[in-house]
């Protein structure tokens, strides 16, 4: 890890002061570290049962993805802590860095289950992540099986101002923007939350439109294309009509596909605008005041040209949010910030997008 | 510029059982709706990819509150394109969803007692006879 | 609503040769009286006693209502009645002529190539092909057809295709996109092999009902909902074909993608591009970068193409995937019909625009 030490080629990494990076990963806790977290009748469920390991086909935990190869290690937390110290925080100098706990609590089925659980991991990321190092910040990991027990686990945790924002996956039951997710979204405007809606899937229906794929890799690949379908439902079901304060926060969603995207639904609202009434101006408006993306992954060629004229067509410097997506593989060495990016856009990304963003920061 | 002419084209029977027509003045094509006793002109071109407005349906205003709600107002006043389905106001060509983007063109349209046809010209071209109450395209 | 005047046809602006228009979409004045003759009676009398079911709830139409009726130009009916595009006469007046289209790829629609009765399925596509030939392709040579076929019975398929394919009646084998397993499953690949033995694309047409969906997130609830997820199926389709292996395993495959748009290409392919050089455990045999298996065997057609204000971007998008991908289509008679002096207004370079409007088509489909 000496190299990632280095002053030299920590230059490299573009990284500013004080830089919030919006989009970093934990370890999943095994389920003895998360024992002394759960309530009793789910840690007496858990022996009883044999309940395993809930961790998600979406991020096996060897897949190249799912973490670097130079920045693997044991999985306590403890130890991943110490290297998210070494790699990121010290090593790469990011100044805040926001945890998107990714355990799957949100696929099993049993929703009193599914809040115990999220009880308990949030309980977990407070005490053996939050209170170690107060660089940290986190998501609230919400059982997206219930609404109404999300809104009670958002209300239990509200006083706790390290929690910035609320987690749900991109792929759940409906679509996001349906109403029946909307106690949710009053409680996260509420308290100042934004919703964080992540990579990953509740496995309640095939990953893509057009059935079950074969391969891992079409499965994540399949994220992007569920994060377009998922803005078009938050913006035709009108949630920011019913909820205007809210902010969405795109994690891990790519985000060079959105201007061809926005080409496209500027175009169908058009035609089709007296279908949705409440949809009362141009969708790429309302992505412009509601939605941010986090910057990693960058599906782009490693052409400086190429990136501008992105950018270009993105058309504002405001909807980035800076993320490493660690211990993700995403980049190689520092590489974090992808050539192309101006100076003021990083300064952006970095600051001031992340604090007009999380009220909590 | 060239400056604007009236131009009758139409008798208001012609309008008898239905709520539009389509004229041709001076090469281009403009359509006419009637309401009551209103009359509207537009080109015939939507100005997105040209689609014939009077191939288009004519429906209300629909508003909302938020989602759910459907407000309804100006009965038959949108002209809603018969290809891609982009909204104008009838009485003023503005497009409902961009106002301030694009525009149908407007077209002046009023009704004149055939005895006054005398002071509005190129009758003859149109094909019009003057009897009764006829239609006239200021272009 | 009384439409008392139909407009002229504009007057299209002279173009030295035709255009080629992969995408329209003739329908039969009815199916009694054009399709039947070529069904066996005991088809006719299950379809009028059970009806024609496929993976939706309704017996007709469909649980997303469209945004005008049969999604069609409202100016589309021809004047001697029938659904629209049914008449020959008109579909000449109003597009063919009046466009200047002098190659255009029929793709039939709403015929059920995935219903539930496989045996039925077959049937009909079977008739369906024999009613492009008898009532379209055969009349007017400017008219190509697309062989349609059940696409969930592979040996029903390859027979449709030996049947028909050596005719000059059609360009290509027709499946649509939303399949029940993603396209690049293995019990399709027969069809695939069957198409480029024969050196036909395989045309896939956005819809259908596989049952699945339209999202990973369950089903939607507005149109235009729907609408938008055919440009992610098709994404989600490309990925399937290219990571499942299928250009490797067929290398003379050639894929046209209809009606699902064109801009997103670009960041699929760079995407797709990370993820394969990531997983190359997983997808070890996949053996070039997607994005160069792309650029050789997709096509997309350019209907609905995307309307940025600044239309200029849509050309540097289409740069990034490469001019000689991409295929005018008109979707004529449905409503979100690309008129061809309309649906790219920028400057184009000769070779660019001879491209869209023909050359890409001529070499997609095979044809000189
Ligand atoms: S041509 Fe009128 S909406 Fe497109």
């Amino acid at each position: 890890m000496d190299t990632l030490l280095d002053p030299e080629t920590r230059g490299a990494n573009r990284i500013i002061p004080g830089a919030v990076d919006c989009d970093v990963h934990p370890a999943s806790p095994a389920m003895k570290e998360l024992m002394p977290y759960l309530d009793d009748y789910l840690s007496q469920s858990v022996v009883d049962r044999g309940i395993e390991q809930l961790t998600s086909v979406h991020y096996p935990p060897n897949a190249p993805i799912t973490c670097r190869e130079d920045w693997r290690g044991p999985g306590d937390a403890a130890s991943a802590l110490k290297r998210m110290q070494t790699h990121l925080l010290d090593g790469m100098g990011v100044g805040t860095a926001i945890l998107n706990q990714m355990l799957g609590i949100q696929i099993l089925f049993n929703a009193d289950m599914g809040a115990a659980f999220a009880r308990g991991l949030n309980d977990f990321m407070a005490r053996e992540w939050l209170d170690k190092d107060d660089r940290l910040r986190a998501s609230m990991v919400l059982p997206q099986q219930s609404p109404e027990l999300c809104v009670d686990e958002i209300e239990r945790l509200a006083g706790d101002k390290r929690f910035v924002q609320v987690m749900m996956l991109v792929m759940g039951d409906r679509p996001l923007g349906h109403q029946m997710y909307w106690p949710i979204y009053r409680a996260a405007e509420k308290h100042g939350l934004p919703i964080a809606i992540h990579a990953g899937s509740m496995y309640r229906h095939p990953l893509t439109g057009v059935g079950w794929s074969s391969y891992h890799s079409q499965d994540y690949a399949a994220n992007a294309v569920n994060f377009q379908t998922t803005v078009t439902s938050l913006i035709a079901e009108g949630v920011f009509t019913k909820f205007p304060n809210l902010k969405v926060v795109m994690s891990e969603s790519g985000w060079t596909w959105l201007p061809a995207y926005l080409w496209r639904m500027d175009k169908y609202w058009h035609g089709l605008r007296m279908l949705t009434p409440w949809v009362d101006r141009l969708p790429r408006e309302i992505i412009a005041d509601n939605f941010r993306f986090t910057l990693q992954p960058v599906d782009a060629p490693p052409d400086r040209a190429v990136l501008e004229k992105l950018m270009e067509h993105v058309g504002t410097e405001d909807l980035l949010l800076f993320s490493t997506d660690y211990p993700h593989w995403q980049f190689d060495g520092t590489e974090c910030v992808p050539d192309g990016f101006s100076d003021s856009q990083l300064r952006k990304m970095m600051i001031d997008t992340p604090k007009a963003t999380y009220s909590r920061l | 510029m060239a400056e604007r002419q009236k131009h009758v084209v139409a008798k208001v029977s012609d309008f008898e059982g239905t709520d539009r027509k389509l004229v041709e003045v001076k090469g281009r094509p403009i359509v006419i709706f009637k309401k009551g006793d209103e009359w509207f002109g537009m080109l015939d071109r939507c100005p997105h990819q040209g689609g014939s407005l009077c191939s288009g349906s004519l429906i209300s205003w629909v508003e909302s509150s938020g989602p759910g709600d459907y407000r309804m107002s100006r009965k038959d006043e949108i002209v809603r394109c018969p290809w891609h389905g982009w909204e104008f106001d009838i009485r003023t060509g503005v497009a409902c969803a961009r106002p301030t983007k694009y525009r149908a063109r407007p077209v002046g349209v009023s009704v004149v007692k055939s005895e006054e046809t005398e002071t509005v010209g190129n009758l003859e071209l149109y094909d019009v006879s003057r009897e009764g109450d006829l239609v006239v395209v200021e272009l | 609503m009384n439409v008392e005047a139909r407009p002229n046809p504009l007057k299209t602006q002279s173009v030295e040769l035709g255009i080629a228009d992969c995408d329209v979409h003739p329908n039969p004045a009815s199916l009694e009286d054009e399709v039947f003759p070529f069904i066996e009676q005991k088809w006719r009398d299950y379809i009028a006693t059970y009806g024609m079911v496929q993976r939706i709830g309704f017996a007709g139409g469909t649980q997303y209502p469209k945004g005008q009726p049969r999604a069609s130009r409202r100016d589309s009916y021809p004047p001697e009645g029938g659904p629209p595009a049914s008449s020959l006469s008109f579909f000449r007046e109003q597009h063919l002529d009046a466009h200047n289209v002098d190659m255009a790829v029929m793709i039939p629609l709403r015929i059920g190539q995935a219903l539930q009765n496989m045996d039925l399925a077959v049937a009909v596509c079977a008739a369906i092909n024999e009613w492009q030939t008898e009532f379209w392709t055969s009349k007017e040579p400017r008219i190509k057809g697309s062989i349609v076929m059940a696409y969930e019975n592979a040996d029903a398929c390859v027979q449709q295709i030996e049947k028909h394919a050596h005719k000059d009646d059609f360009v290509q084998i027709s499946m649509l996109s939303r399949t029940p397993d993603p396209m690049g499953h293995r019990k399709y690949w027969p069809i695939y092999e069957a198409a480029a033995a024969n050196g036909l694309p395989v045309g896939v047409h956005a819809f259908g009902y596989g049952g699945n969906p339209p999202t990973g997130g369950g089903y939607p609830s507005y149109y235009i909902e729907d609408m938008m997820a055919h440009a992610q199926s098709c994404q989600a389709l490309i990925t399937s074909m290219v990571y499942e292996g299928v250009f490797d395993r067929i290398p003379d495959l050639k894929l046209v993608i209809v009606e699902g748009g064109i801009a997103w290409l670009p960041s699929l392919m760079w995407r797709l591009d990370k993820i394969w050089e990531k997983n190359r455990l997983e997808l070890s045999h996949v053996k070039r970068p997607p994005s160069e298996i792309i650029r050789q065997h997709v096509w997309l057609t350019s209907q609905p193409i995307e309307e940025p204000d600044n239309r200029q971007q849509l050309v540097e998008a289409i740069e990034w995937m490469g001019w000689d991908r991409v295929l005018y289509a008109s979707d004529y008679p449905h409503w979100d019909f690309d008129d061809p002096k309309r649906a790219l207004p920028v400057q184009l370079t000769k070779e660019q625009r001879d491209g869209f409007f023909r050359g890409n088509a001529y070499k997609a489909y095979g044809l000189s």
